[in-house]
């Protein structure tokens, strides 16, 4: 069987005025189901780019990339929104939730735009709310809600649509040390009991240190792969309550 | 369906946060649309009184005016010197089949005196087809008859301006009024006819039967005078044929040489009063054009507010794109909140444009006339202005890059 990720001599290239910049250097790898894959990089080491381009939100200069056999290519824009909606969650460092909403009806903005029918789209939000413990949550509105719940109706919403893969960008970037292990709490969870796979960009070792595979980039090209043998358990967001 | 649903929904809900500026922009298509509203009442109106007062005046009518002559190098204007008989009606009416009633006139201005009242008005001496022409009922009483002509009896028709001035609360019928201190009696009154285009009072007159006038009121400088000639066409499509022949008729009567002029002058009278028409369908379509110039602006105001929420609204956007909105989708959102704006906004300009109308023409006592169409109209046309408007910045936010749009701050 395929690999979930194909990425191969993917190059992205970024012209500002005269100057070229060689956001991304060739760059392969392979990621199978269910991995929980960090991302590791100083800024500006291409890292982001890279999430872009996985989440279909960016088209390589050039190389090849699959999802699940799928190369964006050659797709229009809105098949490209067809296929984040169907096989892509997004997690975002600043949460990216729509403020005078609430939790429940951002949770169900993915299933707006597939075309599921309200009461189903009722439904599947309000599981994918209990998912990361926010029973009894569902009506507030972002303001009202803590930097950790923010950022898990947001893993809410990135799950909702049932994704082939969860893509983080510093998901725990704004959030302290003690929210930041409840989140990842949810993310190996989710790993592990649903088989969801995971790539996660940040930039502190320690959060890194929860996922089953590091990957480092350096200047646009990867330089350091490794399995984790002894991922950190989190204590936190562990169990459903 | 569901998907346009909840883009309503989403859409009501943004004008919903940002109340007042949603206000203030549907004040531009308030007043747009209230101003169309009530420019084209003013015009409907306008020209519903000027049809009024030409079905008033009686249709297909023509008067032959006498005069017009030379008297030693001046030329007098019509009706200054008369020319005019009664068998000149009667050949206009014998001569000319398309012709349906002649009406021969000998008007004139007389004090009118009953008990210690008095009146200034003027008095038509005329012959009973002069009522069958303008289609003027009597209200109370009798019409005068051919034996009244033949008799030239003292019997006088009042109209309800006279009647209101001399009579006060008093029944005029059979009551002997005074007109150039020759006794009347008054036989009948006619119905209200309210005024005539360019203002007079056509209530405000006094008939008598023809022969009455020339033989005891106004006199005659030559046997059968009259001024005026009010001639009924049978239908509308033989006026100017009509109006050919009685030129020949008279020509020929009054025994006028071809490289002569006309002693009298033939006025097609519906015809003065369409071109007064057209003149106010031009008016009110210059109204309406002005009005929809305010439209226009609302319209504008509507772009530059759409422009603001997008640029105000990029990451919210560029979520939406992240989780799988398409370029129609956005477009749908921010196209229906344009429309709502301007929906809403003409709604509420139908109910100013009516409400400002109605006290407009109670204020001014200007004639103002409604129509359903107009008043669709101009909901569509703020539709289409809110959907015109709407679209490039709909565009513009269907088209942003998601990975920008995020990042905005």
């Amino acid at each position: 069987m395929d690999s979930l990720i194909q990425v191969q001599d993917l190059v992205k290239v970024y012209s500002l005025g005269e100057v070229e910049v060689q956001a991304l250097r060739s760059v392969s790898l392979l990621v199978e189901r269910g991995e929980f894959v960090a991302i590791m990089g100083a800024s500006g080491s291409g890292k982001s780019t890279f999430m872009n381009i996985l989440g279909f939100l960016d088209r390589p200069t050039s190389g090849q990339y699959l999802l699940e056999g799928i190369n964006g290519e050659n797709l229009s824009r809105d098949e490209l929104a067809e296929i984040r909606n169907r096989k892509i969650g997004f997690v975002f460092q600043g949460f990216n939730l729509l403020s005078r909403t609430s939790a429940l009806e951002n949770v169900e903005l993915p299933l707006v735009y597939a075309g599921t029918p309200t009461s189903k789209r009722k439904e599947m939000a309000q599981k994918a709310l209990s998912e990361v413990n926010l029973n009894g949550r569902e009506h507030h509105h972002p303001s009202q809600l803590s930097g950790g719940e923010q950022q898990r109706v947001a893993i809410a919403r990135a799950l909702v649509n049932q994704p082939s893969i969860l893509l983080a960008d510093e998901p725990t970037g704004n959030l302290d040390s003690k929210t930041s292990e409840e989140i990842m709490g949810i993310f190996q969870r989710l790993n592990r009991e649903m088989g969801i796979t995971i790539i996660m960009i940040t930039h502190e070792p320690d959060i890194a240190a929860f996922a089953k595979r590091n990957i480092l980039f350096k200047d646009g090209s990867i330089v350091d792969d490794h399995k984790n043998s002894a991922p950190t358990l989190a204590t936190r967001g562990e169990s459903r309550k | 369906m569901t998907r346009l649903f909840a883009s309503l929904r989403i859409a009501l809900r943004a004008l919903m946060v940002n109340k007042m500026r949603s206000a203030l922009t549907m004040l531009g298509i308030i007043i747009g649309v209230g101003a169309v509203i009530a420019m084209i009442a003013v015009g409907s109106g306008a020209k519903s009184v000027i049809a009024e007062r030409i079905a008033s005046m009686g249709s297909n009518m023509l008067i032959v005016m006498s005069g017009s002559s030379t008297s030693g190098g001046f030329r007098f204007g019509s009706g200054t010197v008369p020319t005019l008989t009664v068998d000149d009606a009667k050949a206009i009416l014998s001569e000319i089949p398309s012709v349906k009633y002649v009406a021969p006139t000998l008007p004139g201005v007389a004090q009118v005196v009953y008990g210690n009242q008095n009146w200034s008005t003027s008095i038509q001496g005329t012959t009973p087809e002069m009522l069958d022409i303008r289609e003027w009922p009597v209200a109370s009483g009798r019409s005068f008859t051919q034996q009244d002509l033949d008799g030239a009896t003292k019997v006088c028709l009042l109209g309800m301006t006279v009647v209101e001035n001399l009579f006060g609360g008093i029944d005029p019928v059979g009551q002997i009024v005074r007109i150039k201190k020759v006794p009347f009696t008054v036989i009948g009154v006619l119905g209200q006819k309210g005024q005539a285009s360019f203002g007079q009072d056509q209530d405000d007159t006094i008939f008598v039967p023809l022969t009455t006038a020339q033989k005891r009121l106004f006199g005659m400088q030559f046997p059968g005078m009259v001024r005026t000639i009010t001639v009924q066409a049978r239908g509308p499509e033989v006026m100017g044929e009509v109006e050919e022949e009685i030129n020949a008729v008279l020509r020929q009567r009054h025994r006028i040489q071809p490289n002569q002029e006309n002693d009298f002058t033939v006025r097609n009278l519906t015809e003065i009063m369409s071109t007064a028409q057209e003149t106010a369908s031009v008016m009110s379509l210059l109204l309406g054009a002005i009005a929809s110039i305010s439209l226009m602006v609302g319209g504008i105001g509507i772009m530059n507010i759409m422009l603001v929420s997008v640029t105000e609204r990029t990451r919210e956007i560029g979520i939406r794109i992240a989780v799988g909105a398409k370029g129609r989708d956005i477009l749908l959102q921010f196209l229906i909140e344009s429309l709502v704006l301007s929906l809403i906004g003409g709604i509420l300009g139908i109910a100013i444009g009516v409400a400002g109308t109605l006290i407009l023409s109670s204020v001014t006592q200007w004639p103002t006339l409604f129509s359903m169409q107009a008043i669709l109209l101009a909901f569509l046309f703020s539709g289409s202005v809110g959907v015109f408007f709407g679209f490039y910045p709909a565009r513009k936010a269907s088209m942003l890059n998601p990975i920008e749009a995020l990042r905005y701050e």
